[in-house]
């Protein structure tokens, strides 16, 4: 006989139990030895997801649709496969930037945005409230039903039982009380609960054990097995329709629509980002949860369709499915395992209230309520010193009035709904997330308007379509809502919106939340590019780099003792100045106050607030003491895009190699330029020698001859002493011209071209060089214009062009039949000077060689001319001399057997302007 | 607790690749056309046929997923 008081003393010491174990947790953590890190440990925390809904709710859904119970286990199945990247990544983010809880992870996201923080939390716990009634329902049904011992009573109407009187504001009571004490002992900088995983853990295991108990007493106990009982369902023809599931499409199509749920659902939640994410305390524990969470869930879905279908054999009618896990021992009179299974569904509730209202609270607290109050001057919260116990204050509200929420729902809504139909309305509340969390988590273009557009789009459509009809199915809200749709405009029937119908309710919110919410959330996004700090963010969340992301892109100033207030006031004394005394000596400061105040300091700092206020909220209080310089957009996508910096950096690289090597190729050239003038100049001054030395040696040897012989006779004497004379002349003419041909080269011939008469320096040349013609007997002709010529030059370097050309010409003709022709012609804009003879001409290669300095020409013939009647020097000085005026001189060989036959030596000079005019 | 000194900063790729797969593979073993397959009024060793499907492909996919995270990885 089961008495109340025994009952509410067993519920008493198990939660004796829960303390015992969360207090010894936090001490072991206190003392280093940490429980919960421990892969197993977070698997099983995880489980957490199992909440009433499992532990009684299966049952009935089995027992009204057979199979589909299991989507809701098979999609965190294949969402945890992916675990080991998408959970992965998001502890990862969450551990680099403090989160604290799923509003803070999309606030964060989008640039620290506290409106969004505000969104998230009010639909989180708008969306999450059903699902706390139901643990109230389930509990208060329980103990309900476990009262009434042995007879099996069904609860009776809730409109009828009176507020005081009715167990389930008992239960929502007590569990606020209990979880306050539980859950709000002290602030935690990290917002990290040691001990509450460590009691959550447990609770896993004593739900799958009471779970299990019933499962083996029905299949192995009150039946042969599995086999048994399947094939005494098979007689009955209502059960033998559980074993398949409907073969339609639109089953089909809702079958996937729960797994797809469930698979967002398993990370979205409230608890479940808590458990998974908050309180996790190494990313690579996310490596056994990955197969030993799902098998979890294995186990604890084996026995339900047995149960399912034992309770229906049992109970044809008159038991309310979701209550066969307790009737079933009840009708059996398995007293203690009844008070087991009590205990068990406790366990799954106490955890699941637990964990979501602690995870709400923070989220109240955080993104709520405290930046309205850091805002409102008047009270001037501000300037307050020790904030840390308003803080915890705030939250113990916040899961008083969280529980109440959910004890208002299950007196408006609870009955008409099933344990899973009213979870369900959670899971699509908090499928709205998962647009702007997955996005935000693997594309960087999200803005905080898309971020607002899209959860706001998709929470109006969820409450449309599914909150507000289950208003409506309890007669809250009048039936017509639901069949007429609202004023009477069918199109707008809450569950057929826009005329879509054969859907179930789920599938159908499913389908129109997501895709309002979607749409806007991409609409907005990409109207215009991120700012700065959105783009800052998305990088550290996209690209969820290892160690907390850059600080470089922080700059501003603040003082030490600034930022250890501010903390101090959040945190408490004591504990502040634990924190930054641990940080100061991993910065290799003894003291605090020897702190640089960094951006790694007020990086940590934010951090560390942003554990107990939430990160949008530590921003600005951090802000309000440092003066931060805004980044600007330019400075953040430079910092951001490194790769494009260091493609920058390579194409920079890249240019000043290819100069390097552009510029070592020219002094590559300019060394050999300077090579070659080396070599000239010394070929120049061997040369120089060679010529000076033939006079010399010959006027030595004939000075010797008189000196060594005295009795030479006259005659021979004076032929000698002639060679000498006009050796020691040609010595005297080497010279000059090779002064002359310095001068030249330097450019430091000091000349000044004037107006003079070519003819007149032809005719003064021809006539000083007459006396040589007539001497070897060689015509000279000469065709002259009447007109005289003027060019600009100086008359008497152009006369010794004329004159080395005109003794060159005799040199090499004929002696008796020489001929040398003189011609001037005018042209347009110059004069034209030619000189030609009949000589042996000038071999072609040759043309160039000749104005080379001591080169000489060969004959047509190809033989050398004979012995060097000339210095060498005449033709180059006399191209020097012609090209300063601006003129030309070259030479051509006429063809062979025409009248003059030789070599024909030409030039130019440019007419002056007024010469031109006049012609 | 050998495999949680591994603690590193990057995925074994291999390993992430075989999870994708393990994952895109209960896609499709979880879903229609497959589940129809299996969803009919038949017994294989007295339990019903949908039944034995879905909870047998479950464990197996199960037992891939810790080998293919638990085992060496390369």
């Amino acid at each position: 006989m089961l008495q109340g008081w025994s009952i509410v003393l067993a519920s008493l010491a198990y939660l004796g139990v829960l303390f015992a174990i969360a207090w010894w947790a936090d001490r072991r953590a206190d003392s280093g030895r940490s429980v919960i890190a421990n892969p197993t440990v977070y698997a099983l925390s995880l489980a957490v997801y199992c909440t009433t809904w499992t532990f009684y709710g299966s049952v009935g859904r089995a027992a009204a649709t057979g199979i589909g119970f299991l989507p809701i286990y098979l999609g965190p199945t294949l969402m945890l496969s992916l675990g080991w990247f998408v959970l992965h990544k998001m502890v990862r983010v969450a551990k680099a930037n403090r989160i604290t809880s799923i509003a803070d992870f999309v606030a964060s996201r989008y640039g620290k945005s506290p409106l969004l923080g505000g969104l998230v939390t009010i639909i989180a716990v708008v969306g999450v409230v059903p699902y706390i009634a139901l643990q109230l329902k389930a509990v208060s049904n329980s103990f309900t039903i476990l009262l009434h011992h042995p007879d099996i009573v069904m609860p009776t109407g809730l409109g009828a039982v009176p507020l005081l009187q009715d167990s389930a504001l008992y239960v929502a009571v007590g569990m606020a009380a209990f979880t306050i004490l539980f859950g709000t002992r002290h602030l935690d900088a990290t917002e990290r609960h040691e001990g509450m995983v460590a009691a959550i853990a447990f609770e896993s295991v004593v739900k799958l054990a009471a779970f299990f108990a019933v499962g083996l007493f029905v299949t192995y106990g009150l039946h042969g097995g599995f086999q048994h009982i399947f094939d005494q369902a098979e007689l009955v023809p209502r059960l033998a329709k559980l074993m398949v599931a409907g073969d339609s499409a639109a089953n089909y199509g809702s079958w996937a629509a729960l797994t797809f749920l469930s698979m967002l659902s398993v990370l979205l939640l409230p608890r479940q980002f808590q458990i998974a994410v908050v309180e996790n305390v190494n990313p690579d524990h996310v490596r056994r949860a990955v197969w030993l969470f799902p098998l979890y869930l294995f186990l604890i879905n084996i026995f339900v369709l047995p149960i399912a279908l034992g309770g229906l054999l049992r109970f044809p009618t008159g038991v309310d499915a979701d209550t066969f896990v307790l009737t079933l021992p009840m009708a059996e009179q398995g007293e203690a395992l009844a008070l087991f299974v009590f205990i068990g569904g406790l366990s799954a509730a106490t955890g699941m209230v637990i964990v979501e209202t602690i995870a709400l609270s923070t989220m109240v607290c955080n993104d709520l309520v405290m930046p309205v109050l850091l805002r409102w001057k008047s009270l001037g919260l501000a300037e307050r010193r020790d904030l840390s116990g308003l803080l915890l204050e705030i939250r113990r509200w916040a899961i008083a009035a969280i529980l109440m929420l959910g004890y208002g729902y299950f007196r408006l809504a609870g009955e008409a709904y099933a344990l899973v139909g009213i979870g369900l309305i959670s899971f699509a509340a908090v499928a709205q997330f998962a647009p702007v969390l997955f996005g935000g988590l693997y594309w960087k273009g999200g803005t905080r308007e898309g971020a607002l557009a899209g959860l706001l789009a998709g929470f109006v459509v969820w409450a449309y379509t599914l909150l507000l009809p289950s208003f409506s199915k309890s007669g809250w809200l009048p039936a017509e809502f639901l069949s007429h749709g609202p004023f009477g405009i069918e199109l707008l029937r809450p569950q057929q919106l826009f005329g879509l119908a054969g859907l179930d309710e789920i599938s159908h919110c499913l389908l129109w939340s997501l895709l309002a919410n979607v749409g806007a959330y991409l609409a907005l996004s990409l109207r215009r590019a991120p700012d700065a700090m959105e783009a800052r963010q998305a990088n550290l969340f996209v690209d969820a780099p290892v160690g907390g992301g850059s600080l470089s892109s922080w700059r501003g100033s603040a003082r030490v003792a600034d930022l250890l207030a501010l903390v101090e006031r959040f945190l408490g004394v004591e504990r502040a100045r634990t924190a930054l005394g641990r940080y100061a000596r991993s910065r290799g400061a003894s003291r605090i106050e020897e702190l640089q105040a960094d951006a790694h300091l007020i990086h940590f700092a934010e951090s560390l607030l942003a554990g107990a206020i939430g990160s949008a909220s530590a921003h600005v209080m951090v802000a309000s003491v440092v003066e931060e310089e805004p980044l600007g957009l330019d400075e953040v996508m430079n910092i951001l895009d490194e790769a494009s910096q260091v493609r920058a950096y390579s194409r920079e690289l890249e240019t000043k190699s290819r100069e390097l090597e552009q510029a070592t190729q020219e002094l590559r050239e300019a060394n050999e330029r300077l090579r070659e003038v080396d070599r000239m100049k010394d070929d120049f001054i061997s040369t120089v020698t060679h010529e000076l030395r033939t006079p010399l040696t010959s006027i030595r040897a004939f000075s010797e001859m008189l000196f060594e012989d005295p009795k030479i006779d006259l005659a021979e004497r004076s032929r000698f002493l002639g060679i000498i004379v006009s050796e020691t002349e040609r010595l005297t003419r080497l010279i000059n011209q090779i002064l002359d041909l310095a001068k030249l080269e330097s450019g430091r011939a000091d000349w000044t071209p004037v107006a003079v008469d070519l003819s007149e320096i032809v005719r003064e040349s021809m006539e000083s060089v007459s006396q040589l013609y007539r001497d070897k007997g060689v015509t000279l002709e000469c065709s002259l214009p009447a007109s005289g010529l003027e060019v600009m030059a100086d008359r008497d370097r152009l006369m010794q062009v004329f004159l080395n050309l005109l003794s060159n010409a005799v040199k090499f003709v004929a002696p008796g039949t020489g001929r040398v022709e003189v011609d001037v012609a005018a042209t347009d804009d110059a004069v034209q000077v030619s000189v030609t003879d009949n000589g042996p001409g000038i071999a072609h290669e040759d043309h160039e060689v000749i104005f080379e300095k001591f080169r000489q020409g060969t004959g047509n013939n190809g033989t050398l001319t004979d012995k060097p009647q000339g210095t060498g020097l005449g033709l180059p000085i006399s191209r020097q001399i012609i090209e300063y005026f601006g003129g030309r001189l070259w030479v051509e060989s006429p063809p062979p057997g025409s009248a003059m036959a030789g070599a024909r030596f030409i030039f130019t000079l440019p007419l002056p302007t007024t010469q031109k005019e006049q012609t | 607790m050998s495999q949680e000194k591994q603690s590193g900063t990057g995925f074994r790729r291999l390993t992430a690749q075989r999870l994708v797969a393990i994952f895109l593979l209960g896609g499709v073993v979880f879903n229609w056309p497959l589940l129809s397959l299996f969803n009919r009024q038949a017994e294989l060793f007295g339990i019903p046929l949908l039944y034995l499907y879905l909870f047998g492909s479950w464990l197996v996919l199960i037992v891939l997923m810790a080998v293919v995270i638990e085992g060496k990885g390369d």
